[in-house]
């Protein structure tokens, strides 16, 4: 089980966080202007790269803060 | 008997008595269950899994592949290994033939769990771990150190010297020291089982099992969950057999092990002794055990080894002739001398016990100059010291545990996987009795992977998982494969590093502390009530409540039509409650329902649909303005944390600039829907004072007043389509309260009704439960609910995907009622939907959608279903099939309203309005 380090609340367990998937994808400012294809890009398509990867997570069980993360999907390792 | 005087620490002083297989034994303190068996001459401890083949002790500690016993007193419990059990007055066991049997009485004992943290974790209390523990302590750390024996002192025998003191006072001094350090914590009887990222380690610390009388306040077993800046891993090594025919007799064992069970107990394994060997320290072992008494010879092929006695020669069988226990009588070498035995010592070098450090992705790398596998390049977080790092020398072994680089020290481990001889009787894996044959099995079905053949030959999968045989397995897999051993790896250690009973995993969450329950303020009195309850979610919820001789449908008919024709109580409270507050509230709600809130007038309430952005009904409830801040957003049970997680998760990563604040209220109000006909009668006596007309009082206001001094808060919304009022109180009052309309009901004939009537009342209103008609691929289109969608907001969260190709679909699954033609029959929920037929083609059938809710209705006089349908608001009117358990049934759609399609009783029957 690793240890997240909350930008709130320092180094915390694992199991008291939430997963919240790729960083900086935001909501788009008119949504009725997009194309189909550009809404279902937004909506359902994400990045999955090996390697470095920004990420949402919210420590959901301890300040209920969301913040962004880089982590290595192969270490697992989180930058700091 | 094979106790010797003057070796052990064990307590002769003191007799235990115990039972193995029936017969009566006597053993001392300080004994486990082998050490005594042997003691006491038995060697066989039982039969193999699939051979049936006698097996007995092959070691001394927990890497024994085999003698694994039934306890059945003190404390029942299968598949123990016999060299771990301590000796306890009492102690009744029997061998096992491979497998154990559960219990079948409770396990009243305790299990706990305990938390902790520290700067330095070592584990193991041998030097090296000692040392380890000492240098981390006089720095200044906080220091755990645990061990899976009784006591410190790891391999230690008692005859070496360290720092010029007998090494046992060494072990003393070092662990006096340690224990006078306020920062320290020892563990003994605790192993380390699994080691997992950032320094955290699961622990299991046994602590009553060696008790003649445990106290009754202390947990038999506790799991250690460690959080530890630095691990230390100093858990030794362990010795390597030889792969011979007939090597599974009772009789052989580890060389180590047969001097460590005479130094630790006194027992000497043989009078007769042959020791097998490619390495020099068995011969350690052979002049302990000849010096106590017994008759040793050495086998070594490594040319120049030893002294002139040594046969340099090969063991390359074993046998037991006229054994009554089959143990080894005599042993054949590749010369052709056979020299009779009554014990054969094995020994192919040793084997650093790197678990530990292979549970966090440690490589090992193989050692060909001790033919095994040691940790390679460091982790962060942790070091490995002592024989566990392939440091076998003791000089060495307290070097690295100081945080020293040892001197060099040359090896001369001779690699000898197995001698010459029939390989379907050359046993790997003695727990599982897989042999030579087996693997040259899976490598002539083509498998190259050590991972693949453990998997096919079953080796290393035991209790002991593969403690003694992996390494060997790699080993002949790579000889008979043509590869050096290096290329082809070991397999990965998982934890636990020993079995681990769930019953201490589990600790205390067991039975009613598995999960917590949530119980609304009204509970004692649905208990008292004789409710039956459900579970939903951790809560427990009143599901209906059965008078005499009812079942749950005659209770629910019951319950449903004095809520359609008089008057009926539920409690609500489990409804999710967020309180909204802030300047920027409104905009808020606006963005994240489907249609508009901040034109909502305070004491006003509006019914709501919240979607995520693939335009799909995450939950809906109503919305009550409190003032022009602040808004009461009711969820679903379920949905009460998804939610508020969800608005909050919008607010803080997509609107930061909202000035809004979240709070959950869930547990702040108790919420009971008072419903039917008679329900005004019912809150205008509860509320004398205030005008429950509906003129005064409408469909979907609220206000706030007080009864007898509490504050409650009054609003008309209806989940049944009859009129209704949700009368909501703080818990502190909810009993009184709920009590109070009770009595003022109850010539009304006021019923209490549970869940269950709730979803019967909202079906036949057509009202969805998210979660139960819906499944994450739900609009509000597809549910009937696009007046709750707004055409005037420019966004809202999912309104782009409302014009999605997919979702314009006519095809989509649509919220209809079903009505079966025979109103006798109900139809199963998940029942699948089909063409309307007499009979099934044949397979694939084209599903049409399925049954979402299903019930006996009192007010139609009928069952009826909601179904998610394909198309199916174009369908109704159509009859279609529905297959159950083999017969079809034929259904008519119909609209999702089935009851009061028109809305007219919202206000009272126009006869009591
Ligand atoms: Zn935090």
């Amino acid at each position: 089980m690793q240890l997240i380090h909350c930008p709130w609340c320092g180094p915390r367990e694992e199991v008291e966080f939430h997963y919240g998937g790729q960083a900086g994808v935001a909501y788009p400012a008119d949504p009725a202007v997009l194309s189909d294809e550009e809404w279902a890009r937004y909506v359902f398509v994400r990045d999955n790269p090996k390697g470095r990867f920004e990420e949402r997570w919210s420590h959901s069980a301890g300040c209920r803060r969301w913040f962004t993360a880089v982590r290595d999907t192969v270490t697992y390792r989180f930058e700091r | 008997m094979s106790r010797v005087d003057g070796y052990g620490r064990i307590d002769r002083s003191r007799t235990l008595t115990f039972t193995f297989d029936g017969e009566q034994y006597a053993g001392h303190p300080g004994d486990t269950l082998a050490s005594a068996l042997l003691a006491n001459g038995v060697r066989r401890v039982g039969t193999s899994v699939k051979l049936d083949r006698p097996r007995g002790i092959t070691a001394a500690w927990s890497e024994d592949p085999t003698g694994l016993v039934q306890v059945e007193e003190p404390f029942p419990e299968p598949m123990l290994l016999a060299t771990t059990v301590d000796l306890v007055d009492g102690l009744v066991a029997r061998g096992l033939g491979g497998r154990g049997r559960l219990a079948e009485v409770p396990d009243t004992a305790r299990y706990d769990r305990r938390y902790t943290h520290c700067e330095t974790l070592v584990i193991g209390a041998g030097p090296a771990g000692l040392l380890a523990a000492r240098t981390a302590a006089r720095r200044g750390d906080r220091v755990v150190l645990v061990d899976d024996r009784p006591a410190a002192g790891g391999s230690l025998l008692g005859t070496e010297r360290i720092c010029g003191r007998s090494a046992f006072d060494f072990v003393a001094d070092t662990v006096a020291e340690l224990r006078a350090d306020p920062d320290v914590r020892i563990l003994p009887r605790t192993t380390a089982f699994g080691h997992y990222d950032d320094g955290f380690v699961l622990a299991l610390e046994r602590r009553t099992d060696h008790l003649a009388q445990p106290p009754r306040d202390v947990s038999r077993q506790r799991v250690w969950r460690i959080r530890a800046g630095h691990v230390v891993v100093a858990t030794g090594a362990h010795e390597r057999p030889i792969v011979v025919e007939d090597n599974d007799r009772p009789g052989i064992m580890l060389a180590a092990s047969a001097r460590d069970l005479l130094h630790r107990y006194g027992v000497l394994v043989g009078r007769e002794i042959v020791v097998f060997t490619t390495d020099d320290a068995a011969y350690d072992a052979a002049a302990d055990l000849e010096r106590a008494g017994a008759r040793v010879t050495v086998v070594d092929p490594r040319p120049g080894a030893g002294g002139s006695a040594t046969h340099h020669a090969r063991v390359v069988g074993t046998s037991a002739t006229g054994s009554e226990d089959g143990a080894v009588t005599a042993v054949t070498l590749d010369d052709g001398t056979v020299l009779p035995c009554d014990a054969l010592l094995l020994s192919g070098g040793w084997n650093p016990t790197a678990h530990l450090f292979s549970h966090v992705r440690g490589a090992l790398r193989y050692d060909a100059e001790l033919g095994a596998f040691r940790p390679g390049e460091p982790l962060d977080g942790g070091t490995v010291v002592g024989a566990a790092n392939g440091t076998f020398d003791l000089a060495g072994c307290l070097a690295e545990g100081r945080g020293e680089t040892p001197e060099p020290v040359a090896r001369r481990t001779h690699v000898l996987w197995r001698t010459e001889g029939e390989p379907a009787r050359q046993f790997v894996d003695l727990q599982r009795d897989s042999t030579v044959a087996d693997i040259a099995r899976a490598v002539a079905s083509g498998m190259r992977s050590v991972e693949h053949v453990k998997r096919y030959t079953t080796i290393g999968t035991a209790h002991d998982q593969g403690k003694t045989s992996g390494v060997i397995a790699s080993g002949i897999t790579a000889e008979l494969l043509g590869v050096p051993v290096e290329s082809l790896g070991t397999t990965t250690f998982r934890p636990p590093y020993t079995p681990v009973a769930f019953a201490a995993l589990a600790g205390r969450q067991r039975g009613r502390l598995y999960d917590p329950e949530r119980t609304t303020a009204l509970h004692a009195w649905h208990v008292e009530a004789g409710a039956v309850f459900e579970d939903v979610g951790q809560w427990k919820r009143a599901r209906y409540y059965p008078r005499p001789g009812e079942d749950m449908e005659a209770a629910v008919l019951r319950e449903c039509a004095a809520a359609r024709t008089g008057v009926g109580i539920l409690d609500g409270s489990t409804l999710g409650k967020i309180d909204v507050q802030g300047p920027d509230a409104g905009v808020l709600l606006d963005r994240i329902y489907t249609n508009m809130m901040s034109s909502l007038k305070p004491g006003r309430v509006r019914y709501g649909v919240m979607c995520g952005v693939d335009g799909m009904v995450i939950d809906d409830g109503t919305v009550l303005r409190i003032d022009d801040e602040r808004f009461l957003v009711y969820t679903t049970t379920g949905g009460a944390a998804p939610i508020l997680d969800h608005l909050e998760e919008w607010l803080q990563t997509e609107w930061p600039e909202l000035r809004v604040s979240l709070t959950s209220v869930t547990e702040q109000w108790a919420t009971f829907p008072v419903v039917g006909p008679r329900s005004r009668d019912v809150i205008g006596a509860f509320a004398p004072h205030v005008d429950v007309s509906n003129a005064a009082f409408p469909f979907m206001s609220w206000l706030d007043t007080e009864v007898d001094g509490v504050p409650v808060r009054l609003a008309r919304i209806s989940f049944s389509g009859e009129l209704a009022w949700e009368v909501s109180v703080d818990g502190w009052h909810a009993a009184a309260v709920w009590r109070r309309l009770l009595d003022l009901g109850a010539p009304h004939g006021i019923t209490p009704y549970g869940t269950e009537t709730m979803h019967v009342l909202r079906a036949e209103k057509g009202y969805p439960i998210i979660g139960q008609d819906t499944d994450g691929t739900v609009t509000p289109q597809d549910l009937g609910t696009e007046w709750a969608v707004s055409k005037k907001k420019p966004d809202f969260v999912g309104r782009r995907s409302f014009a999605r190709p997919a979702n314009l679909d006519p095809l989509r699954k649509q919220l209809v009622g079903l009505l079966p033609v025979d109103p006798d029959l109900k139809l199963p929920e998940g029942s699948q939907i089909v063409e309307l037929t007499d009979a099934l083609p044949p397979p694939p059938v084209p599903m049409l959608g399925h049954v979402t809710s299903s019930y006996r209705s009192a007010a139609l006089g009928r069952t009826f279903a909601l179904a998610l349908v394909k198309g199916g608001h174009a369908r109704i009117g159509e009859r279609l099939t529905v297959p159950v358990d083999g017969a079809l049934v034929p259904v008519e759609v119909t609209g999702s309203v089935l009851f009061d399609p028109e809305g007219t009783r919202r206000d009272g029957e126009p006869s009591v309005r």
